[in-house]
C-alpha cells in the first residue's frame, strides 16, 4: 500500500502530471502576460497543452551518430525535473514526514535539466548545437554557485537542518526567512539565479534564436523536443515552489502557495519582458560579481544569525 | 582553441527575414573570418523593366521592395526626369511636396521597423512590439494619402498619381503629434537601459576611414562620423525648401547607429510638418507624353542610404537599360570588417545594425569563389539554370 502511495505521488499528485499540468498553465501565464505587456492579444489556456500533445506526435529525425544518448537526456531532464516536483510538493504537504538531506537531492535534481541540455547538444554533433551547449556550460558555472550558496544561507538559518521539512517549520515559527537581512539578500540573489535556471530573457543566450537558432535544442524534433518543453514547463513550477519553500514558507496553504507563485512567477515573467539578452561573458561576469557577493554577504550575515 | 568551425547564419535563419547567408569562421565564441554570401532573391527586376513601359516600371521598381517602395520609384521617376532636363523644371511644385512627404513617411515607418528588428535580435521582444504598435499608424497615413499601406503607386513621370486632400492635412498632424512623444520614449528607453548599452556599445564598431573605404552609405556611415547625406549634398523634391538637420554620431558602434536613426526620427517629423504647412495649390502632375533619347540618373535617400537608378531611353517608350544600386548592396560588404573581431552574439547584431536589405540589393549574381576564381556571367548563369531545368525535366519523365 505504502509503495502504491509513493508511486502515485511520484507519477500524479504532486509529482509528473500534477507538475505537467501546473509547468503548462505557468507557460500559459507567462504567455498571456507577456503578449499583454506587448499589446498582443496571446493565446488561449490550452495552447501550450496543444502545442505539446501535437509535437509529441510528429516524426522524431536523428542525426548521425549518438543515437541513444540523444533520446535519453530529454528523458533525463523530465524525469529529474519532475521528480524535483514530487519531493517539493510531498514536503509542502508533510512537512513532518521529509526525509533527511532531501535538499542535496533537490539541488542535484535541479542541475540535470542543464546537465541534459549539454548532453543531448553534444551528442546532435550540430555546429551551432555545441556553441549552446558551451554557452549552458558556462551559465551553469556561472550561476550554480551564488544558487547553492544562497541555499546554504538558509540551511544555516535554520538551525542546521538540510531538511526541506524542517526549513518549512522553522519558517512557521520564526516568520519567513525573507524578512531578515541574509533572507532578503540571498532572495534577491536566487531570483536572478531562477532566471538563469529556467533559461529566460535575459540569461537565454544558450537558446538565442536570433543568434544560433535555439542553439542546443536545434536537432531536436517531435518527442524529444516536447520532452524539452515539458522539461522547461515543470522547472516553471518548481523553481518558484522551492524558492516559497526556502524564502517564503511561513504559510503554506494551498491558496497561499497559489498566490505566492504567481507573485514570483509576475517577477519573473516581468525581468524577462524589461530587458534584453545580455551576451554569455556579460552574464558570466554578472552573476560572479553580484548575486556571487549578495550570497556570500548573506551566508556570513546568516552565521551571525541575522 | 585554434579549431576553425563555421557557423552558418543562413540561407533561411530566424535573425533575418530574407533569405542571406553569411559564414561565419569562429574560435570558440569568438568570429575570426566571415564569408558574405548573397543572390538567393534574384529575380531579374532590371531586365523585367526594358520590357516594359515608362510608367510601368515605376510599378514595377516599387515592388522591388516593400519597406522602400517609395524611394525605388522616385529614385527611377527622377532618372527619367533627368533626362527630360531635371525635377524641378518639369515637376509642378505641388507634387515635389507631395513626394517629399511620401519619402519622409516610408524613412519613419522604416527608422520603426528598424528599431523593432533590433530590439527583436537583442533578446528585447517588448521593444518589438511596442515600437511596431507605433509604426501602424503611420502605415494607416500611407493608405489615406496613396491608398495603399504599402507598394503607395505614389509616383510618375512628371508628377505624382494622388493629391492630398486638404481634409486629410489635420488629421497626418495629428498622427505625428501623436508620435513624437512615443519616439521620446524610445529614446529615453535605449539611451537610458544600462543592459542596451552593454550590448551595443563599443560592438560592430566601423571607423570613419573604414567606412570610406567601403563605400557605406546612409545612417549606418553617418553614425560613424561621415556626413553624407543626398537629401541635402544633391537636393531633390522640397528639401531644399525646409529646415533640417542631417545627424551624425561620431563612435561608429551600433549603438550610435541607433541613435543616428531614432534622432533621423525627428527630423522627418519637422519636414513633414514643415512641408504641410509650405505646401502650394496647384497641378500635381506635368503630364509627360514623350521621353526623348538620352541617359538620366536618379538619387534618392533612401532609409538606408544613397539609392541610385540608371536609365537610358531610345526615344521610344521603353527603357533600354535600367541599373539599379540599392544602399544595401554597399552596407552589407562592411560586415567584412565590423562584424570579424567580435563574438557570435555580437556579430548577428552587427548584421542586422546596416538594417540589411536583400531584395533591394539583388539586382545581379556574381558569384566568386576563392578556390577556383570562376566568375559567373549573365549567360552562364542561364546556362545552368537551363541544365538544371533540363535535369529536373529528365527526372520526372524517368
Amino acid at each position: 500500500m505504502e509503495i502504491l502511495k509513493s508511486v502515485f505521488n511520484y507519477l500524479v499528485f504532486p509529482g509528473l502530471l500534477f507538475s505537467v499540468f501546473a509547468g503548462l498553465m505557468a507557460g500559459w501565464i507567462d504567455r498571456k502576460v507577456s503578449a499583454r505587456l506587448q499589446w498582443r492579444v496571446g493565446p488561449p489556456w490550452h495552447q501550450n497543452f496543444t502545442d505539446i500533445i501535437k509535437l509529441s506526435g510528429k516524426e522524431t529525425i536523428f542525426p548521425q551518430g549518438g543515437k541513444f544518448t540523444f533520446l535519453l537526456s530529454p528523458f533525463l531532464g523530465f524525469l529529474s525535473a519532475s521528480l524535483v516536483a514530487a519531493i517539493l510538493g510531498w514536503s509542502i504537504l508533510n512537512p513532518d514526514k521529509s526525509f533527511s538531506s532531501d535538499l542535496i537531492v533537490v539541488l542535484y535534481l535541479l542541475l540535470v535539466p542543464a546537465v541534459a541540455i549539454i548532453l543531448g547538444a553534444s551528442a546532435s554533433r550540430n555546429p551551432l548545437a555545441s556553441v549552446g551547449a558551451s554557452r549552458e556550460m558556462k551559465m551553469v558555472l556561472a550561476y550554480e554557485l551564488p544558487f547553492i550558496l544562497a541555499v546554504i544561507a538558509m540551511i544555516i538559518k535554520s538551525s542546521g537542518a538540510i531538511q526541506l521539512g524542517k526549513v518549512i517549520n522553522h519558517q512557521l515559527f520564526f516568520g519567513s526567512n525573507v524578512f531578515s537581512f541574509s533572507g532578503f539578500l540571498a532572495f534577491v540573489s536566487i531570483i536572478f539565479c531562477m532566471q538563469a535556471k529556467l533559461g529566460l530573457v535575459p540569461f537565454d543566450a544558450s537558446e538565442a534564436e536570433q543568434e544560433i537558432m535555439g542553439g542546443a535544442l536545434i536537432e531536436y524534433s517531435g518527442l524529444g523536443l516536447a520532452l524539452f518543453k515539458l522539461t522547461k514547463a515543470v522547472m516553471l513550477y518548481t523553481m518558484p515552489l522551492f524558492v516559497i519553500i526556502l524564502f517564503i514558507g511561513r504559510d503554506l496553504s494551498p491558496l497561499f502557495v497559489i498566490l505566492k507563485f504567481v507573485g514570483i512567477l509576475v517577477i519573473i515573467i516581468l525581468i524577462k519582458n524589461t530587458n534584453p539578452r545580455l551576451r554569455i561573458d556579460q552574464a558570466m561576469r554578472f552573476f560572479w560579481r553580484v548575486p556571487t557577493v549578495l550570497s556570500v554577504i548573506a551566508v556570513v550575515l546568516a552565521i551571525f544569525g541575522k | 582553441m585554434s579549431h576553425k568551425v563555421i557557423v552558418p547564419i543562413g540561407p533561411y535563419h530566424p535573425l533575418q527575414e530574407e533569405p542571406e547567408f553569411f559564414q561565419l569562421y569562429v574560435e570558440g565564441e569568438k568570429v575570426v573570418d566571415i564569408d558574405i554570401i548573397i543572390g538567393y532573391n534574384h529575380r531579374g527586376i532590371e531586365k523585367l523593366s526594358e520590357s516594359k513601359h515608362f510608367d510601368q516600371v515605376a510599378f514595377l521598381v516599387e515592388r522591388i521592395c516593400g519597406i522602400c517602395s517609395s524611394s525605388h520609384p522616385y529614385a527611377y521617376v527622377l532618372a527619367v526626369e533627368n533626362i527630360l532636363g531635371g525635377e524641378s523644371l518639369v515637376v509642378p511644385e505641388r507634387a515635389l511636396y507631395i513626394r517629399t512627404i511620401t519619402n519622409e513617411l516610408e524613412r519613419i515607418h522604416s527608422h520603426l521597423l528598424w528599431l523593432g528588428l533590433a530590439g527583436h535580435f537583442i533578446g528585447y521582444n517588448t521593444v518589438w512590439m511596442w515600437a511596431w504598435k507605433y509604426r501602424e499608424p503611420i502605415l494607416d497615413m500611407f493608405e489615406m494619402i496613396t491608398g495603399n499601406r504599402n507598394n503607395y503607386a505614389m509616383f510618375k513621370v512628371g508628377g505624382v498619381r494622388r493629391d492630398i486632400k486638404d481634409e486629410d492635412i489635420p488629421i497626418l498632424k495629428k498622427t505625428l503629434d501623436e508620435l513624437v512623444p512615443a519616439v521620446d520614449m524610445f529614446k529615453g528607453a535605449v539611451m537610458d537601459d544600462p543592459v542596451i548599452q552593454a550590448r551595443l556599445k563599443d560592438v560592430g564598431v566601423l571607423t570613419k576611414q573604414q567606412v570610406i573605404d567601403w563605400c557605406v552609405v546612409g545612417p549606418t556611415a553617418r553614425a560613424s562620423g561621415l556626413n553624407i547625406d543626398v537629401r541635402r549634398d544633391d537636393p531633390y523634391g522640397a528639401y531644399d525648401k525646409v529646415d533640417w538637420n542631417v545627424i551624425i554620431e561620431k563612435e561608429g558602434d551600433i549603438f550610435a547607429k541607433t541613435v543616428v536613426r531614432i534622432l533621423e526620427l525627428y527630423e522627418c517629423v519637422g519636414i513633414i510638418r514643415q512641408c504641410l504647412d509650405k505646401m502650394p495649390k496647384g497641378p500635381i502632375d506635368a503630364d509627360i507624353k514623350d521621353i526623348p533619347a538620352g541617359e538620366g540618373i536618379g538619387r534618392v535617400e533612401a532609409p538606408r542610404g544613397e539609392c541610385f537608378h540608371y536609365i537610358r531611353s531610345d526615344g521610344t517608350n521603353r527603357p533600354i537599360r535600367h541599373k539599379i544600386r540599392a544602399p544595401s548592396f554597399m552596407n552589407v560588404a562592411s560586415d567584412k570588417v565590423s562584424a570579424v573581431g567580435g563574438t557570435i552574439s555580437d556579430a548577428t547584431l552587427t548584421l542586422a545594425a546596416v538594417d540589411p536589405c536583400y531584395c533591394c540589393t539583388e539586382r545581379v549574381t556574381v558569384i566568386n569563389k576563392p578556390d577556383n576564381k570562376k566568375i559567373l556571367n549573365g549567360w552562364d548563369l542561364i546556362k545552368l539554370s537551363q541544365e538544371k531545368t533540363n535535369k529536373i525535366k529528365e527526372n520526372l519523365l524517368k
